[in-house]
């Protein structure tokens, strides 16, 4: 049960034939990186600068060597100490430049790119959320930018400095002495190709890792959040056996893991090692010759000690490089992709909106819904004149969430219209007229107060306005509890404050959407989590705001329905009856079918029999 | 107050001896994680004191084919250069084989400590009791489980490795450089003065700087999460671009600790290097005075010299070992409180099988309450008879879920005894009640998987014949198989566009495929449609006949199929009659009944 496979989002993995390359990739984050690019430049000449003073101390050395101290001399030995000191400092002067000028523009490309990730994600359409996790986008969010900043401001920076130092240190030491400095080349070699080929092999292992990490991380979620299930059933053990096998899984990735690390460890331990055997042999060899002086030999291995770093380094320079181009396309996948409701450049806009809802020869399918089914709103035509109540009755799955979505642009028709007051909603401006409640009612990490005056930005201070418009929303949602809770109307609520029951969040929203005070009132199923006796009085209280409010309202039940001035019955993707409750329910048979109990048909029944008498 | 199991857990200000007592207890808990790898942690220890060792040995050799190889070498002896030649390539494959040797090691080491270690808190959280988990909440069990052992992994993957191994190779080379030429070795030894000041200062200031890096990420990433779980409401009351203002300044908070902390790092990196250097010039200072003697040979102080510089290498990833540390012992003392907590309803020491059950289910003189002074459910004997099927009615939190969770043993009673068949449940073997008792709530979770996956969680066994007989029998097969992929969609995403109706048919052909002696129904029904709760409570009719169920409904449409109604007010059952008898009274289920039947039109 919990062993399927991490969900994919679509387009995760593009036809590699239509990627394109790894520079072309990276030069799409230019625009971001544009205001810091004259200090990125800056960093990279400060660092080359510290890797010559490096590279300039074994020559100090060299020179006392084979001059001042072959000879027994002790004066030169003070100005080369000083020599040596004065570089050291210098280089280690120049590493704080390096990064004084590199890393705090590296954070201004990263939030400048977080920020443009949340606003194109706010955009883009509830379809597009529907699809992809919201782990998935954080994981864009956070590791991904995380990583391209520490890639521009460290490993492209350090990728060409180090590369340059190795060739002015390959330089160095082949004009000290080619055989060994073509020793050292030759040697350097395999390290890089190893260095790459094993970044590339374990990228592979690391991701699976990641994900098997997140499966796991899921199969405890479950079995936290579905502890009743397991208890009831007595199924903790089942539950142990299939985490227990996903955590051998993450075990053996990791192994393998640490088995990919092993063998980088070892060629980057055992290749400079053999190198430097080799040169001692040579080099003392071509000293004895006389091709060489000590000083030279002393100075070729600190120089050498001097490369160890920036030759180990090219690896996973690269593999850095290619890491960052995948998440440099992670991120522009979301940016890329194209938002398909978006708002009409010049608006229309309604100052006082009658409340005129209509929806003409409304069609609507999912993208993913099978072709074998036909469109799930197939020609809706309904019209809510200004003021009216609808209550709109169906069975389970038969599009009344998906039509009221229509209202706010949550979707889009894919044929036939929606429109306010005449105004197609795709062409307005129109959303702040309409507000909604969901059965799934989200709330945000805010107060109470913020969170039911969430569609009134005008109401963000506290005012005596505000806190009437508050108190009676509060009231007719019958959330009169928020005033027992710690802080009252300001107790922190949602993800990171008081946990409330579904019932209670319920009624909040419901609060939200009436205190929005909107010309057309939405209402999915906004009831379903209370109780009876808190139903009816939610319902009394609405009655007073629906008179004066136009109101979509999905219903369930008869006393939801009771609500509606009319009902429109959706079936097959059409409206097929619009009437009072009771029209209906003398009329349409899938109506009565749909809305009463056995025991109402009884009742009605004897009513019946009743009148006639 | 006490600091035992996950009590306090979240308090800042232990006394000595609470800390003392919680660092014991998460030494045991290490102790007992290490004890069976005893064997391999030894040897790994071995490894990498060797590898380390031959890893070091490089520049004293060179020193010594610089001294003695060239001037053998001038009088034709290739023996002393040779030797020097061949031993520096046999330490340098010895070091770095048992280098890889033991990262693998000691890879094996913490990964089977972090599967030993998620095994024990899994198999904890679900022993524990629904009562732990109530007041516990999921969010802290779960993190327990995610980014506390995060941590604890991260210590044992890298922190741990690299403290080890830093920690060698600076005591091998200060040893090498002491033996080499032990006024280079007095140097660094003054040297060490500034490097410890420094890395002091370095893990102070981050500590401080990393917890409020975790924290600016965290509301970072709460803001992010809440704005695409809650997409719909952000559109529908366009919040969007004052969320944007929201999300700018976290970001830019975030951004501001970041650019601290690699500030530190901007000063901490430089400064390591400039010790490094200032130390090689004083080496070469006492160095070259000696060599210009002839006290010392030019190849040892090039080691000298080598050495120094190569001393300070782990230094950077040494510092950031306490961070780790720290984390992973803030975890473990959380998760050591978590397995130290006693499960409130303990699986029996002896317990007695029940092969089959009759559905016989006997409050005898129970009493239940949270805490002495809250009784929520007063001492009261009850019987349910086999195949009865009893309505529990009354307002909410007059008692009836608790009652259902004490004949469920998602609770024990406080006094008394619940007994099925006369055996007390407490007793009875775990396997055996949950096969004779199963409990639906009105919650109806469905985890990742297939719709059939999730139906068979009743009856693992079960084939899928027999899985789409119980979707049949409650009239859940119909919209299966409109599902795009039938019995094989994926709910994932949290149920994703199964709906709470069709959520809770699902868990009902579940309970079903359990085939239970006594069924419990806690708010089953309430999200279902009318055409899906009629034909639930048809099916119900047949398939409650032959066992006992206990249901619990607001609405009394669903109190209408059952043999006996029990109206609970306070705790305390106050009407025990069939519907009819109640009805026809003036009791309070006669008025219940009464309002109800005013509501439906």
């Amino acid at each position: 049960m919990t062993t399927t496979a991490p969900q994919h989002p679509p387009h995760v993995a593009p036809e590699p034939a239509a990627r394109p390359n790894t520079f072309r990739t990276l030069l799409r984050l230019y625009p971001y990186a544009k205001p810091a690019l004259p200090r990125l430049g800056l960093g990279m000449l400060a660092a080359l600068f510290a890797s010559l003073m490096a590279l300039a101390i074994p020559q100090v050395l060299q020179q006392l060597v084979d001059g001042a101290l072959s000879q027994g001399d002790t004066a030169p030995i003070w100005p080369a100490v000083l020599t040596v000191l004065g570089l050291g400092v210098l280089e280690a002067g120049m590493i704080a430049l390096r990064r004084w000028f590199v890393l705090v523009p590296g954070t201004h490309i990263e939030s400048r790119m977080r920020n443009a990730l949340y606003a194109r994600l706010q955009d883009l359409p509830v379809t597009f959320h529907d699809r992809w996790p919201s782990g998935q986008l954080l994981s864009r969010a956070v590791s991904d930018l995380n990583m391209i900043r520490r890639w521009i401001s460290f490993g492209l920076v350090l990728l060409v400095v180090n590369f340059l130092t190795i060739v002015a240190g390959v330089v160095i030491l082949v004009s000290m002495n080619w055989i060994l400095g073509l020793i050292f080349l030759v040697c350097s070699i395999p390290i890089w190709i190893y260095g790459y080929v094993f970044e590339e092999k374990y990228s592979v292992i690391a991701r699976r890792s990641q994900d098997q990490t997140g499966d796991l991380a899921t199969a405890v979620e479950e079995s936290v959040h579905g502890i009743r299930v397991l208890k009831a059933f007595g199924r903790g053990s089942f539950a142990l056996k299939s985490f227990t096998n996903q955590a051998e899984e993450l075990r053996g990735t990791e192994i393998e893991k640490a088995r990919a690390i092993a063998g980088i460890w070892l060629w980057l331990l055992l290749v400079p090692d053999v190198a430097f055997a080799l040169c001692l042999v040579a080099g003392v060899w071509l000293t004895s010759q006389g091709q060489l002086s000590v000083g030279e030999l002393v100075a070729f291995f600190a120089t050498a000690t001097v490369l160890r770093f920036p030759v180990e380094s090219i690896g996973f320079l690269l593999s850095m490089t290619f890491d960052t181009r995948t998440a440099t396309d992670r991120f522009f996948d979301i940016l890329d992709t194209p938002n398909t409701i978006t708002d009409p450049p010049r608006p229309v806009t309604i100052t006082s909106p009658r409340g005129r809802l209509a929806f003409e020869n409304v069609h609507f399918r999912y993208a993913d819904s099978p072709e074998r089914f036909p469109d799930l709103l197939n020609g809706v035509d309904l019209v809510l004149e200004p003021g009216e109540t609808m209550a709109l009755v169906g069975l389970t799955g038969c599009g009344k969430s998906t039509l009221t979505a229509l209202t706010t642009r949550l979707y889009d028709v894919t044929d036939g219209s929606v429109t306010l007051d005449g105004v197609d909603v795709r062409r307005g401006e129109l959303r702040r007229h309409i507000a909604m409640a969901f059965e799934d009612a989200t709330l945000f990490s805010a107060s109470v107060r913020d969170n039911v005056l969430l569609g009134r930005p005008e109401f963000a201070e506290r005012s005596p306005e505000a806190d009437a418009v508050l108190a009676e929303a509060l009231d007719i949602a019958q959330a009169g509890f928020v005033h027992d809770l710690p802080d009252g109307v300001d107790t922190l609520v949602g993800e990171e404050g008081m946990s409330l029951s579904g019932g209670q969040r319920q009624r909040v929203a419901l609060a939200r959407a009436v205190a929005a005070a909107p010309a057309v009132l939405v209402l999915d199923d906004p009831l379903s989590a209370l109780d009876v006796n808190t139903e009816s009085l939610v319902e009394a209280a609405l009655r007073r705001v629906l008179v004066k409010t136009t109101a979509l309202i999905v219903a369930h039940r008869p006393s939801t329905v009771m609500l509606a001035d009319r009902v429109a019955l959706l079936e097959d993707g059409r409206i097929t009856a619009v009437g009072t409750h009771s029209e209906l329910l003398a009329t349409s048979p899938h109506y009565t079918f749909v809305i009463s109990s056995l025991e109402d048909e009884e009742r009605r029944e004897s009513s019946r029999a009743e009148e006639s008498l | 107050m006490s600091v035992t199991g996950v009590e306090g857990e979240e308090r800042v200000d232990y006394t000595k001896a609470e800390s003392a007592q919680i660092r014991r207890r998460s030494l045991r808990l290490l102790g007992s994680l290490l004890f069976p790898l005893r064997g391999s942690v030894v040897m790994a220890m071995l490894v990498v004191i060797v590898s380390t060792a031959a890893q070091v040995a490089g520049p004293a050799l060179i020193a010594f084919g610089i001294d003695r190889g060239l001037p053998a070498l001038l009088n034709q002896d290739w023996v002393p250069l040779a030797a020097t030649g061949v031993i520096y390539l046999i330490t340098g494959i010895t070091g770095a084989l048992l280098i890889a040797w033991y990262t693998v090691l000691s890879a094996r080491i913490s990964q089977a400590v972090l599967i030993d270690l998620r095994k024990r808190v899994f198999l904890q959280t679900q022993r524990l009791s629904l009562e732990f988990h109530e007041s516990y909440t999921s969010g802290r069990i779960i993190s327990r489980q995610t980014s506390d052992l995060d941590a604890i992994r991260e210590l044992l993957d890298s922190g741990i490795n690299q403290l080890v191994q830093g920690l060698l190779y600076m005591v091998f080379t200060a040893i090498a450089l002491v033996t080499l030429d032990g006024v280079s070795g007095l140097v660094l030894l003054v040297a060490l003065v500034p490097l410890l000041a420094l890395t002091r200062w370095f893990q102070v200031r981050s500590q401080h700087l990393f917890r409020q890096s975790r924290t600016a990420s965290a509301s970072l990433i709460v803001q992010f999460v809440e704005t695409m779980t809650g997409i719909r409401a952000v559109k529908a009351f366009r919040t969007e671009k004052r969320n944007e203002g929201v999300f700018g300044k976290l970001v830019e908070s975030y951004r501001l600790v970041n650019a601290r902390v690699i500030q530190l790092f901007g000063v901490f990196d430089p400064g390591l290097i400039l010790i490094g250097n200032v130390t090689v010039a004083a080496v070469l200072l006492v160095g070259g005075f000696r060599v210009a003697d002839g006290q010392l040979a030019i190849g040892a102080l090039l080691a000298a010299l080598l050495y120094t510089r190569r001393f300070f290498d782990p230094m950077e990833e040494m510092a950031m070992f306490y961070n780790s540390y720290q984390s992973a012992a803030a975890a473990l003392e959380k998760i050591s409180g978590v397995l130290e907590e006693q499960p409130g309803v303990p699986d029996p020491a002896k317990p007695v099988d029940l092969w089959t059950s009759t559905g016989a289910v006997h409050f005898d003189n129970v009493q239940f309450e949270y805490q002495a002074d809250r009784v929520i459910l007063p001492r009261f004997d009850l019987t349910l008879e086999p195949g009865q099927t009893v309505a529990l009615v009354g307002s909410t939190g007059a008692g009836k879920s608790t009652l259902a969770k004490l004949i469920s043993r998602f609770y024990d009673p406080s006094a008394g005894r619940v007994l099925l068949d006369g055996v007390d449940l407490r007793d009875l073997h775990p396997k055996d009640l949950r096969r004779a008792i199963v409990m639906v709530t009105q919650e109806a979770y469905l985890f990742s998987g297939s719709v059939a996956d999730n139906i068979s969680l009743g009856k693992p066994e079960a084939t899928r014949t027999e899985v789409e007989a119980a979707a049949r029998a409650v009239g859940a097969h119909d919209f299966i198989v409109g599902l795009p992929g039938g019995y094989d969609t994926d709910v994932n995403k949290r149920g994703g566009r199964v709906s709470a109706g069709q959520r809770q048919l699902i868990s009902f052909a579940r309970a079903f495929l359990a085939d239970p002696a006594v069924l419990i129904l806690d708010e089953a029904t309430s999200s279902l449609d009318i055409p899906s709760e009629r034909l639930v409570q048809e099916a119900l009719q047949t398939l409650l006949s032959d066992r006992t169920a206990v249901i619990i409904a607001h609405r009394l449409s669903t109190v209408a199929i059952a043999d006996r109604v029990l109206v609970m007010e306070n705790g305390v059952i106050v009407e025990d009659g069939t519907p009819a008898m109640l009805i026809s009274g003036t009791g309070r289920f006669a008025r219940l009944h009464a309002a109800w039947r005013e509501s439906l039109v």
